[in-house]
């Protein structure tokens, strides 16, 4: 156990650092969060800053024309663009962190050469069409159906929770090519392009006032046979195989940025008096531990990763643990700010020391409240954990079609 | 960066677990319960041939050098393993008390009420072990004393809340013989705190595997009950606890060897918070989900829950260890 970086790793931090110093003042004033064009454009053109440095896909390998970094150069890359405040991934998630490396792994040499160095470059935006109305944590029961016409399918059916739907390019898709009831066996996975006839794309609206999501309605939508990533009805398992990309650093961004919140909400403590209070210090005293704990776990799964290039169940861990503590940080900054938290927003303090950062406290808690319920709900989790590291017996499955 | 165990590292640990499973199986242990002595001279022996106690000790010290890592992941072994008697103790005084590191001398360790803290003129003072020790040390913020437990007049207590860990108490502490000083001490809490972290991590991992264990064997409802979810979720909680708190434990172990990534006073202190959080509330989950076996005396679920309750009175308590991390957040 060797928490010391080495002096390769230590350079490529130093050098990012200097890059990101030199690069971050002459970005352009960040865009409001609902002006999704506005947004686009400003991931899209940091996205092309990076490009151009070589820092493009660190994470992914170099045969889909990544950095190929080692897991702990990935870690250290999110960190330091977390520390110097640099844009978040943004309207790109999708295609670096989920198609691209799909497409990668599982696309035809003409699907890599077509798809990827659009991502790479900011060129392209992808959303995903995963989950529907009526599939959610039962991902597998999931009804889109796209028929085969020549060379074509058409598609029909609905999907939830697409993000950034509004500017994107491309969508990955799941569809239902097998029997109605042939759950994980009868699904693939497709490239629609957003102009489409037939896609219509409706906003939706977060608790936290975000609208970032979008539902996707799909209406005898023809897509190519050639935009099928894999083969037919083999979906599933293409959908899986991208998982295997996730080195246990998917959340370093988001933790970094709770340690950060913790002081910010020290910081308001000691401003108004609540420090003085032994249950406010003990508080923060408990989610300081937790974070911290977080952080050597990131650290643990990481190495691991380093060492055996498969991702263990330490993600799974972390989400469960990560969220509780995201929620009680939330919450706790909220007591904090009294009767300023009613708004999302920045008030002036009276004591002549600035704004009461009420704006991100706010905004943070509700966005809080995502995190045990998105990528598989907090009991969904603890099924996985039970059932497949516990060894405990499984749930029933669905009373119809053959199990996977 | 690796934060991985390494192999070395992982036999080592393995070569305790093999030793507990041997020298400490659960029903010699039981055989102790609620008698005055409950350490074993030979097996305590063992222990010191297999390095338990002199482990960071320097090797011109008679010691094997190793860092507080490798002692960390050893204590996980003994605690999940449940052995009694003060193992932390006697760790820390290897190379300060002759025989400590051999296990030919059993040393015990109790804190000092420091004057004006709140309880100090209300409660005794509580010693755990006393009939078991060569050697009682006192720990206070000035340094180390030396006390002869045979000789302090201290009172048994009838029913001690831990069958494993008897008590004894006694109005005031008399002064002992200084052995060491204020920075010795500082280190003592510090490491003490790591270690007796890593006793709870074993023992919130082994509350666990006795609750899984359980959970797939016990049928109501014409099903194991751990496929009922809400008995599947308080064992997949327990062993993500237990995840977090190791991984605290490991990197404030880690963080001591190798200052210069960290500040190893936060970290044991934030990893002591976790594993006594991860032992106690692992401990009463496997309680729970014996049902109603789990309140027997038969059913060794309450051993965890009792000895995890002792060890989180020891090396800063919730509240202490709380108020220590929060001071670190608020320095300027």
């Amino acid at each position: 156990m060797d928490l010391r970086y080495s002096d390769a790793e230590q350079a490529f931090r130093s050098d990012l650092r200097a890059w990101l110093e030199a690069t971050l003042p002459g970005l352009p004033p960040k865009p409001k969060p609902d002006d999704w064009p506005g947004r686009r454009a400003y991931d899209t053109h940091w996205q092309r800053l990076l490009f151009d440095a070589g820092y493009a896909g660190v994470d992914w390998p170099v045969e889909g024309g990544g950095r190929g970094s080692s897991a702990v150069e990935e870690l250290i890359f999110k960190e330091e663009l977390e520390r110097a405040h640099a844009p978040y991934v943004g309207v790109n998630f999708v295609g670096l962190l989920h198609a691209g490396p799909t497409v990668i792994a599982e696309g035809t040499p003409e699907q890599r050469a077509r798809f990827l160095p659009p991502i790479l470059r900011g060129d392209e935006v992808w959303c995903q069409g995963f989950s529907e109305p009526n599939a959610g944590s039962d991902l597998a029961s999931m009804r889109t159906r796209a028929v085969r016409d020549g060379d074509d399918y058409v598609v029909t059916g609905q999907k939830i929770w697409t993000s950034h739907a509004e500017v994107a390019d491309y969508c990955e898709l799941l569809v239902r090519t097998g029997p109605e009831d042939s759950r994980h066996r009868g699904i693939s996975w497709l490239i629609l392009p957003m102009d489409s006839a037939g896609v219509d794309i409706r906003p939706l609206h977060t608790i936290a006032g975000s609208t970032e999501f979008a539902e996707l309605f799909l209406d005898e939508v023809r897509v190519p046979v050639a935009n099928r990533v894999g083969e037919e009805n083999d979906g599933w398992r293409v959908t899986m195989v991208t998982l295997s990309f996730e080195r246990g650093t998917a959340f370093v961004g988001d933790l970094l940025e709770a340690i950060e919140l913790l002081g910010t909400t020290v910081a308001l403590a000691r401003r108004t008096g609540a420090w003085d209070d032994a249950g406010v210090r003990r508080q923060a005293g408990h989610l300081k531990a937790e974070l911290d704990a977080l952080w050597a776990l990131t650290r643990r799964n990481v190495s691991q990763a380093a060492r055996t290039g498969i991702p263990g169940v330490g993600g799974t861990y972390f989400k469960l643990a990560y969220s509780e503590t995201r929620h009680k940080l939330g919450e706790f900054s909220l007591g904090l700010l009294e009767r300023a938290g009613l708004a999302a927003h920045d008030v002036d303090g009276i004591d002549g020391a600035g704004v009461l950062p009420a704006g991100t406290m706010v905004e943070d808690w509700l966005r809080g409240i995502s995190l045990t319920i998105a990528a598989g709900t907090s009991q969904i989790q603890r099924n996985i954990v039970g059932e497949r590291i516990l060894g405990l017996p499984k749930e029933p499955q669905a009373a119809s079609g053959p199990k996977g | 960066m690796d934060f991985e165990v390494t192999e070395f590292q992982t036999e080592l640990a393995d070569g305790i677990r093999r030793l507990c499973e041997g020298a400490f199986p659960l029903e010699e242990i039981r055989r102790l319960e609620s008698t005055e002595r409950v350490v074993d001279r030979a097996g305590w022996r063992r222990l010191g041939e297999a390095g338990v106690f002199h482990l960071c000790l320097a090797e011109e010290a008679g010691g094997v050098g190793l860092g507080l890592a490798e002692a960390a992941l050893v204590f996980e072994e003994l605690g999940r393993a449940l052995v009694p008697g003060p193992l932390v103790a006697s760790h820390l005084a290897a190379g300060l008390i002759d025989g400590a590191d051999d296990g030919s001398t059993v040393v015990g360790l109790v804190e000092r009420p420091s004057p004006g803290a709140p309880g100090t003129g209300t409660f005794p003072v509580v010693i755990e072990l006393l009939a078991d020790l060569d050697v009682l040390l006192v720990l206070s913020d000035d340094g180390i004393e030396r006390l002869d437990p045979a000789t302090i007049g201290a009172t048994p207590l009838p029913r001690p809340m831990d069958p494993l860990t008897p008590v004894w108490s006694i109005p005031v502490l008399p002064s002992g013989e200084p052995v060491a000083g204020a920075d010795i001490a500082a280190w003592w809490r510090r490491d003490g705190a790591v270690l007796t972290a890593a006793l709870q991590v074993g023992m919130a991992q082994w509350a666990c595997d006795l609750a899984v264990e359980y959970a797939k064997g016990r049928v109501q409802f014409g099903r194991p009950i751990g496929g009922f979810q809400a008995v599947k979720h308080l064992c997949a909680d327990m062993v993500v606890r237990a995840e977090v708190a190791r991984c605290a434990v490991q990197g404030a172990a880690v963080t001591v060897d190798q200052p210069d990534v960290g500040d190893p006073e936060v970290a044991a202190a934030g990893a002591k918070l976790l594993a006594d959080e991860a032992a106690v509330t692992n401990g009463r989950s496997c309680i729970q989900v014996h049902g109603g076996m789990g309140f027997t005396w038969e059913v060794p679920a309450h051993l965890a829950y009792k000895r995890a309750r002792v060890l989180a009175t020891q090396f800063g308590t919730e509240d202490a260890l709380a108020e220590a991390l929060a001071r670190s957040l608020a320095h300027d």
